[in-house]
């Protein structure tokens, strides 16, 4: 018998019951909970007289509706504010704990989960939420489900699952100087596509991978969902280890020796077998820059925008055909000509410490140039934003012309007051590019924290590789 | 849940490819508390000429005459055409109660996006995958053919057209049980609540460090 995978792993040491027809009943370790798919299961579960199963399992968090500004009077928009107190309500019914908007603690749920130590190697995590892929990066079985599902965690602390095929995405070599992990994601999702994984789980795997910093991870994995798997992982090692030590959820003494222990084989085993195996070279790949309507619509910033009459398939040339328009850009044009006027440095992609150091270490002093009409950096979690300013990188932010806002989703989806205008143009860090995401008629531009940063500066997309220059 | 059997109705042709779930229901709308209502906002940005905000009359908006949803034609459709990886980006259910208070009760498509395939199911919404030229025929066959309407018959998992032809589809037997019979899956799982003491129980003792400072 061959190895088995860590999703087999993890698969394995989770599972209830497994039925005749291929359905499992998993057990979940860790419910994340936001305010945005909540409010519904919360209703059905009153509705039937339930309880939460298991309440310590569960950790809420308002993050997509909260004002990125001064909150201290609370939130304007009446409906958002009617959806945060919803949640605190069903906290404090269902005794949930939950890092309310006043709360330090307080950021995007898939910033805090890692931060506080909530997310361990070895766990089932899911949330209402498809980006709880992130989790991944841990060594963990993370993956995010619908409000229905929700309610089913609340009410069961499971989930009826059918097993996903295994993918493996093995990246080799070392990175080039001012390529980032979000490069490397990028430069993957374009390679599979966005249905590339679809019912598969993705382990990510490689020299390139290893060499990344856990905040790097969870940006990969994040974005596994934007390839179409719901989940993507990392195997556990000296790098997940190290960053857990000492977080406030985490085990400690005693426990915490036992747990690394049981940690150190959360990887696949040596003759495992993927039911696909995709290779890319680390060392080839360019800082990425979106230039379409879908993440895969992606080129390295040394390139041009495509044309479409060069696709062959034509459901394809057709949709190239609505994003460049959408995009108002030209085929062929390179893209260092796009010329972004607002500028995101945010999201659970890229709004932990590391991506706003990147950053600021672009920007140190510089300016935003002229014909940037907005440039936001929005800190992760309110733990970040602290961090952040402890080490002064919010002076470098203000003093080169950007705003330093309070954290939350922000312009990642622009459900709070952080939104572009019809026609505004962005290089975001975030991991959507979708029409109408960050505000209707708005256009992404999805870049890596760096790349952000310098056409923040240059009013242009600069290749911020220099090693390729 | 509503329970399904035959549903018969107009289908409707989204010709599109990646259809994802911000198009579907835009955020502005998501921050309503309820499970219906949804469906006026349904493809908002497309169907209408103006920008869409909760709680303004969407009967007084100016409808966009290009939208396929909008053609006098597919008024009343049950039955929503599309093409590859519908449903894709987030994981928001209200893509489907969108759906479902819009009155479409089916999806054929080539591919969908995993969770919004799942989130169907417990919907009483059908998500039918066939091969892509198999949906391309009945995409011509709609467009061709004014008043195309299909009959989709879960419990023998056909698709019947109007010139008698018969399109078999797949569908999980757990997923079509609950879909017939209308259940609700919590109900379900709870019948093996001790199943999941026992499981618990060890599980604890396996990784004690999963089960500690919770607060
Ligand atoms: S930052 Fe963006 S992608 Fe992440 S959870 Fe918030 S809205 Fe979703």
């Amino acid at each position: 018998m061959s190895g088995r995978t860590l999703y087999d792993k993890l698969w394995d040491a989770h599972r209830v019951r497994q039925d005749a027809d291929g359905t499992a009943l998993i057990y979940i370790d860790r419910h994340l909970v936001h305010e945005v798919t909540s409010p519904q299961a919360f209703e059905g579960l009153r509705m039937a007289g339930r309880k939460p199963w298991r309440t310590r399992s569960i950790l809420a968090v308002p993050d997509h509706n909260v004002p990125t500004t001064d909150r201290s009077a609370g939130i304007a928009d009446p409906v958002s504010r009617l959806q945060v107190d919803t949640l605190d309500h069903n906290c404090a019914d269902f005794g949930i704990t939950e890092f309310a908007m006043d709360d330090p603690r307080q950021g995007i749920v898939h910033v805090i989960g890692p931060e506080q130590g909530a997310t361990l190697p070895g766990m089932t995590v899911v949330c209402g939420d498809s980006h709880t892929s992130t989790h991944g990066a841990f060594g963990a079985l993370a993956f995010g489900i619908g409000t229905s599902d929700v309610e089913h965690v609340l009410a069961t602390q499971c989930l009826i699952l059918r097993k996903s095929r295994t993918l493996q995405v093995c990246v080799e070599g070392e990175l080039a100087e001012g390529v980032s992990a979000k490069d490397v994601v990028l430069a993957i999702i374009g390679r599979i596509g966005t249905a590339g994984g679809t019912g598969y789980s993705i382990e990510f795997s490689g020299s390139t991978i290893r060499g990344l910093s856990m905040e790097g991870r969870m940006t990969v994995c994040n974005m596994a969902i934007e390839a179409g798997a719901r989940a993507g992982m990392v195997a556990v090692d000296d790098t997940t280890i190290d960053y857990l030590a000492g977080r406030p959820y985490a085990p400690q003494g005693e426990l915490w020796q036992q747990a690394t222990s049981a940690w150190a084989e959360l990887h696949s085993d040596a003759d495992a077998v993927f039911d696909k195996t995709v290779t890319l070279d680390g060392a080839a790949i360019r800082p990425q820059v979106t230039w379409g309507t879908s993440p895969e619509m992606v080129v390295p910033v040394d390139g041009r925008v495509p044309d479409p009459d060069e696709e062959s398939d034509s459901v394809k040339r057709e949709g190239m055909r609505r994003a460049m328009q959408y995009m108002d850009l030209k085929p062929g044009m390179p893209v260092t000509d796009i010329r972004p006027d607002h500028v995101f440095i945010g999201s659970c992609t890229n709004a932990r410490i590391e991506d706003l150091r990147v950053a600021a270490a672009v920007i140190r002093g510089r300016r935003v140039a002229e014909t940037i009409k907005q440039a936001l950096v929005v800190p992760g979690s309110g733990l970040v934003k602290r961090q952040a300013e402890a080490e002064g990188l919010d002076r470098i932010f203000l003093a080169a012309g950007f705003e330093w806002r309070e954290p939350g989703c922000s312009m990642c989806l622009a459900m709070n007051a952080d939104r572009l205008q019809p026609g505004d143009r962005c290089a975001s860090t975030s991991n959507r590019n979708f029409e109408g995401r960050q505000g209707q008629g708005g256009r992404t531009h999805l870049v890596s924290p760096a790349m952000a940063a310098e056409a923040a500066l240059s009013g242009h997309f600069v290749n911020v590789s220099h090693s390729s220059e | 849940m509503e329970k399904f059997n035959i549903v018969e109705g107009l289908a409707v042709p989204l010709d599109r490819p990646n259809v994802d779930t911000d198009a579907i229901i835009p955020k502005q709308f998501l921050k309503s508390i309820q499970r219906t209502g949804f469906g006026p906002n349904l493809f908002d940005e497309w169907r209408y000429l103006d920008q869409g905000e909760p709680g303004i009359d969407n009967s007084k908006r100016p409808l966009n005459p290009e939208f396929v949803l909008n053609a006098p034609r597919y008024q009343g459709a049950r039955i929503l055409l599309a093409r590859e990886n519908f449903g894709c980006g987030s994981s928001r259910e209200h893509a489907v109660w969108a759906l479902l208070d819009h009155g479409l009760r089916v999806v054929i498509a080539p591919s969908f996006a995993d969770i919004f395939f799942n989130n169907c199911f417990k919907n009483g919404v059908l998500p039918i995958v066939l091969e892509a030229e198999r949906v391309e025929q009945l995409f011509q066959a709609t467009e061709a053919t004014p008043g195309y309407a299909l009959s989709v018959d879960l419990p023998s998992q056909l698709i019947r057209t109007p010139d008698q032809g018969e399109i078999a589809f797949e569908v999980d037997a757990f997923r079509k049980d609950c879909l017939v019979r209308g259940l609700d899956d919590i109900g379900l799982t709870l019948q093996h609540a001790d199943a999941i003491r026992d499981f618990e129980h060890a599980h604890r003792q396996a990784a004690p460090w999963l089960f500690e400072k919770q607060d």
